[in-house]
């Protein structure tokens, strides 16, 4: 395989996870914006500084109102990392890699950005916007599907995998870190009035709130919700299952090239770090110091990723 | 019985980076063949920091060849040495050989373009000259470029045009190859351009390689003329590479990747 | 003389709006030709509405797939289709015959042709054609001068563009020698119709194309250098990437051949080979199916500016390391400026009489012609010598009074860039249009791939249809659109 094509792949999946990411964080805004109409304002800014888009947010506006929100995470142009700009370039890298897909993805993909971009194509009313959001899923979905049900179990497939793994893991790891203080056994005690809210939309935000709590029927705790998000292997976007996931593929390719590399190496190790320490010793050392070092740890695997498999030369 | 003689060369040719280099490539035109009144007795190329990747003949019947940067080179060495016995022809190179067709030698190129300048020369030689054999045409010809166009390193670059040296009124061997190539054909003959060595009487230790340039004429086939020099070249001329211009015929022609500066150092002998 | 079964029938436009032109199903008034019995009787049965269902459904499929192209001078991001039309262009057996001798034997004269021109030039030396259309040619490439490609082969794929005039009458419009398109239409044309009426390939013998992809590569295989080496010679298709307007097409080629789809950045010389960057390290390259224009192939021997192309991979070729798919400098073959001189050029190196006939032309380089051409502008059809495309063409019938004046004082600037031919009354074929089958102005673009010692012509072709009613335009980008062609078997 090309190592542009193997390129191709990871990033194609990485922009579908975080197409699907940007919506999930939409939800979890609507929601709290909803529920707690009196500071709507904070609440979705939150939800951009969550997404990480603040910094491009706050050059083109000076508030933050459901309808710039959702636009400016939607479909604005100037966002390189809008849903709509996500699928984008997550087909125009499927484009690139067409020969290696199959005519399923290929086309699952196609289509998702055909209707996107149709729906795209006017803002989007707040009325509107469940119905979007879980078009955006569902298009998503299909994608997923078609890769799971048509493509053979070779290194096409681990080069997919691992873009969506990474990036999700990295997505799961940002949300917690621009959160955490939330979570500090310290804001426990701080008040009473602090509600369940605060990290309720990190639950949402990562569309965990009912998984968590129906394994933890009446004993949520901000604790619980980081040990179920970093370490809890049950659940499909915690920081421990997707770095094994990472790990799982970079093993298909270690054994496919018959050949032990740096990333190889780099996965174990943060693989490692996650299952030795207890979320008690992660409180211990610094919610925020460990997850800054997650995501410096799993941002150099992507680039040895890149640089093993000669994505670009 | 012609003048002939025995030359030994060495030419060292070293490119330093400020960079290591990442990928780059090299076409080397720096090996001579046989030709009239040139027999190769020896010759080798060898290369230090890179790595032979192949050989051809051009469409000028150049031999080629491809030479490849080690990735992370800071420097690169060819080595050229070899010995050339050279008879002296009075600058008669002769008939056309290969596949190259005469009438490619008459088109013009973007180095050998000709602008007003080189019109103008052009227009006062069939005025005052029409009467004259095509190989004493020449001769004057290259008399005027060279008093047209003073010998002055520093003046021109690789990528001067001939018209260009006509302009600024000052260039090297290569600017006279081109402004008399350039002229030639104004005058509806056939011309190349040739580069190669020189072995300058008392100095073992040459500056850079020379180029000259050959003329198609209708009796004797190709002609040498040096204009720089302002003669025919004979048996202290080794031709090498040939071409429409410069650009056809240079001996080394490369393509880098990467930025940082590159610096050039030549080291050439030609002795007898 | 085909002959022909009597029909009736009222709802055709041919009878009506153009009674010169040859209609291809339908003879004098309403006579149906005998390719097209079995369809129309077919056709008449049909039901109309649910006819234009499938057309729409067609257009839904090709969206989804993917198979657009990208317009030039447009938002990079407008994908557009080109218009497919379901009533399929059928051409007989015995009519196919000859028209696949008279394309073999044409590929194989230009074959010679480039073998020739790149080395002695006999056909100059000679006097058949004179040395001027040659010299002060861009078209002619230097650095070919003394290359023999592996096995011999210049033009592994081409496309000779012809239209038909009349029974008996088709004319070759145009040899496409460099790096002709269109193949994946040919390929999805015939698919989609056959999902769309299965029945009418069980009623009708039609012969397959699909073998093309299998086809193409063995004969690119054939043409690898050092075929002693391996078996399996590496082959790999080169775009310029997903901006190229044939973008689709050229993954659609390199998946159904089963090759790699690189990118010039992929390729870089190694051990004297071009070899590919593989998530593994880089691997040689045997055969390349370039869809890169000669200029941008390689930047240390053509043009220096140039961010694509392969440093070196002309170095490669020349040494006889890698194969090129078609060979650089074949457009000399393709040239306007040459295409009057066909008929000589097949005889020179054939020693046979063209089968195929070219369309009259006058250049005007020559003086006489120029001035025939001038005064008779409206009734031409201008093409720039270099062009292709449909750009920078005047259809004189067409053209407004303003653009023939502005385009006589173009011809009179540079009456070198300059070739005209008769409008030719090109040959309609049914469309299906809002009121029923209506007759448009086709031409047909078969291809055919060159190995060495044999040529192979797919039986069928891309058919390009001018959707405008009365147009002469074919060409996608100026909105002509594409048909099946159906060869009948015998």
């Amino acid at each position: 395989m090309l190592g542009r094509t193997a390129g191709g792949l990871f990033w194609m999946f990485r922009y579908l996870e975080r197409a699907e990411n940007t919506a999930r964080l939409l939800e979890a805004g609507h929601h709290m914006a909803l529920t707690r109409s009196e500071s709507a304002e904070s609440e979705w800014e939150s939800i951009v500084r969550t997404a990480g888009m603040n910094m491009g947010y706050d050059a083109k506006y000076d508030s933050y109102t459901a309808k710039q929100v959702i636009d400016y995470l939607l479909r604005d142009k100037d966002n390189a990392s809008s849903v709509m700009s996500s699928i984008d370039l997550a087909r125009s890298n499927g484009r690139q890699v067409r020969t290696a897909l199959s005519s399923e993805v290929w086309e699952a993909t196609n289509e998702c950005w055909m209707d996107l971009k149709k729906t795209l194509s006017q803002p989007i009313e707040e009325s509107a916007l469940h119905d979007t959001l879980i078009l955006i899923r569902n298009r998503a979905a299909i994608v997923r599907g078609a890769l799971h049900g048509t493509m053979l179990r070779n290194d096409i497939f681990s080069f997919a995998r691992l873009g969506t793994f990474i990036e999700r893991a990295d997505n799961t790891a940002r949300i917690l870190d621009v959160k955490y203080y939330v979570l500090l056994p310290s804001a426990a005690f701080v008040g009473t009035t602090m509600d369940n809210a605060q990290w309720e939309v990190i639950l949402r935000s990562v569309s965990a709130e009912r998984s968590y709590r129906w394994l933890n029927a009446g004993a949520a705790s901000p604790v619980g919700v980081a040990d179920f998000l970093i370490l809890d292997e049950r659940m499909p976007r915690s920081l421990a299952f997707c770095t094994r996931k990472v790990g799982h593929f970079l093993q298909h390719l270690e054994n496919d090239y018959e050949l032990r590399q740096t990333s190889q190496i780099k996965a174990a190790v943060l693989l490692a770090r996650i299952e030795e320490m207890t979320i008690e010793d992660i409180f211990n050392d610094g919610l925020h110091e460990y997850l800054g070092e997650f995501i410096e740890g799993i941002t150099e695997l992507a680039r040895h990723i890149e640089q093993d498999f000669r994505f670009y030369g | 019985m012609a003048d002939s003689k025995t030359l030994s060369i060495r030419h060292v040719t070293t490119y330093s980076y400020d960079e290591p280099v990442s990928y780059a490539l090299q076409q080397l035109r720096l090996t001579p063949r046989a030709t009239a009144g040139q027999v190769v007795r020896d010759w080798s190329c060898t290369i230090r920091g890179g790595t032979k990747q192949l050989s051809f003949t051009d469409s000028y019947r150049n031999m080629v060849e491809l030479v490849l940067l080690a990735d992370g080179v800071t420097e690169v060495e060819i080595e050229c040495a070899g010995v050339v016995d050279v008879e002296d022809r009075n600058g008669v190179v002769g008939k056309l050989r290969g596949f190259a067709p005469l009438w490619l030698y008459l088109e013009e190129t973007a180095l050998t373009a000709a602008g007003n300048n080189i019109g103008q020369l052009v227009a006062r030689l069939k005025q005052n000259c029409a009467d004259m054999d095509e190989v004493s045409l020449l001769h004057v010809l290259s008399a005027e470029i060279l008093g047209l166009v003073k010998y002055e390193i520093g003046q021109t670059d690789a990528s001067t045009t001939a018209e260009g040296a006509m302009t600024v009124g000052h260039g090297v061997c290569q600017d006279h190859a081109h402004i008399m190539i350039s002229a030639a054909r104004q005058l509806g003959m056939p011309a190349r351009y040739v580069s190669g060595y020189l072995l300058m009487d008392g100095q073992t230790q040459q500056d850079a390689s020379h180029a000259w340039c050959e003329v198609w004429t209708k009796g004797l086939g190709w002609i040498g003329f040096d204009v720089s020099n302002g003669i025919c070249p004979d048996a202290r001329y080794v031709r090498v590479g040939v071409g429409r211009d410069y650009a056809d015929a240079a001996p080394i022609r490369g393509l880098r990747q990467g930025n940082g500066a590159e610096n050039l150092h030549v080291s050439l002998q030609v002795q007898q | 003389m085909i002959s022909c079964r009597h029909r009736k029938l009222v709802d055709y436009e041919c009878m009506k709006t153009e009674p010169t032109c040859f209609d291809e199903m339908l003879l004098g008034n309403d006579l149906v030709r005998d390719p097209y019995g079995q369809y129309f009787d077919w056709f008449k049965m049909a039901d109309v509405k649910r006819l234009r269902r499938k057309s729409e459904d067609a257009e839904a499929f090709f969206r989804k797939i993917g198979i657009t192209f990208n317009v030039y001078g447009q938002d990079e991001a407008d994908e557009r289709l080109i218009p497919f039309d379901i009533v399929p262009r059928i051409i007989a057996a015995k009519e196919w015959r000859q028209l696949e001798r008279g394309i073999e034997q044409r590929v194989r004269a230009i074959n010679a042709f480039l073998r020739d021109i790149y080395h002695r030039q006999e056909i100059i030396r000679a006097g058949r054609i004179p040395k001027k259309l040659i010299a002060g040619n861009a078209a002619f490439t230097p650095e070919m001068i003394g290359v023999t490609p592996p096995a011999g082969v210049y033009t592994h794929i081409a496309g000779v563009d012809l239209v038909r005039t009349g029974e008996n009458d088709f004319y070759v419009l145009e040899d496409n020698v460099r790096t002709p398109s269109g193949v994946s239409y040919m390929l999805e044309n015939r698919e989609t119709m056959l999902h769309m009426f299965p029945e009418l390939f069980t009623k009708m013998k039609v012969r397959s194309v699909s073998s093309y992809p299998d086809l193409l590569r063995r004969s690119l295989a054939d043409c690898a250098p050092d075929r002693t080496r391996t078996d399996m010679p590496t082959v790999a298709v080169l775009t310029p990437g997903i901006h190229n307007s044939a973008y689709f097409e050229h993954a659609f080629l390199a998946d159904q051949m089963g090759a790699e789809l690189v990118e010039s950045h992929d390729l870089r010389v190694q051990d004297g080979y071009v070899a590919m960057r593989t998530t593994r390290g880089y691997q040689r390259l045997d055969v390349i199916y370039r869809r890169v224009d000669d200029e941008y192939l390689d930047p240390l021997t053509f043009n220096p500016n140039s961010m694509l192309g392969v440093p070196g991979i002309m170095d490669v070729y020349r040494a006889g390391n890698v194969t090129i798919a078609n060979a650089p400098g074949t457009g000399i073959a393709d040239d306007k400026a040459l295409y009057s001189y066909m008929p000589d050029i097949i005889e020179f190196y054939t020693g046979e009489k063209a089968i195929l006939k070219n369309v009259p032309t006058w250049r005007c380089s020559e003086a006489d012609s120029l001035s025939y051409v001038l005064e008779n502008l409206k009734d031409l059809v201008v093409k720039e010598v270099h062009g292709s495309g449909g750009y920078g063409m005047l259809v004189g019938p067409a053209a407004s009074k303003k653009e023939l004046s502005a385009f006589e004082a173009k011809l009179r600037a540079t009456p070198d860039n300059y070739i005209a031919q008769p409008t030719l009354a090109l040959s309609t074929v049914p469309i299906l249009s809002k009121s029923g089958l209506a007759p448009r102005h086709v031409d047909l673009r078969p291809f055919v791939l060159m190995a060495p010692n044999r040529v192979e012509i797919t039986a069928g072709g891309l058919t390009r249809v001018a959707l405008k009613k009365g147009s002469l335009v074919v060409n996608s980008s100026q909105g002509g659109g594409t048909k099946d062609t159906w060869v009948l078997e015998d």
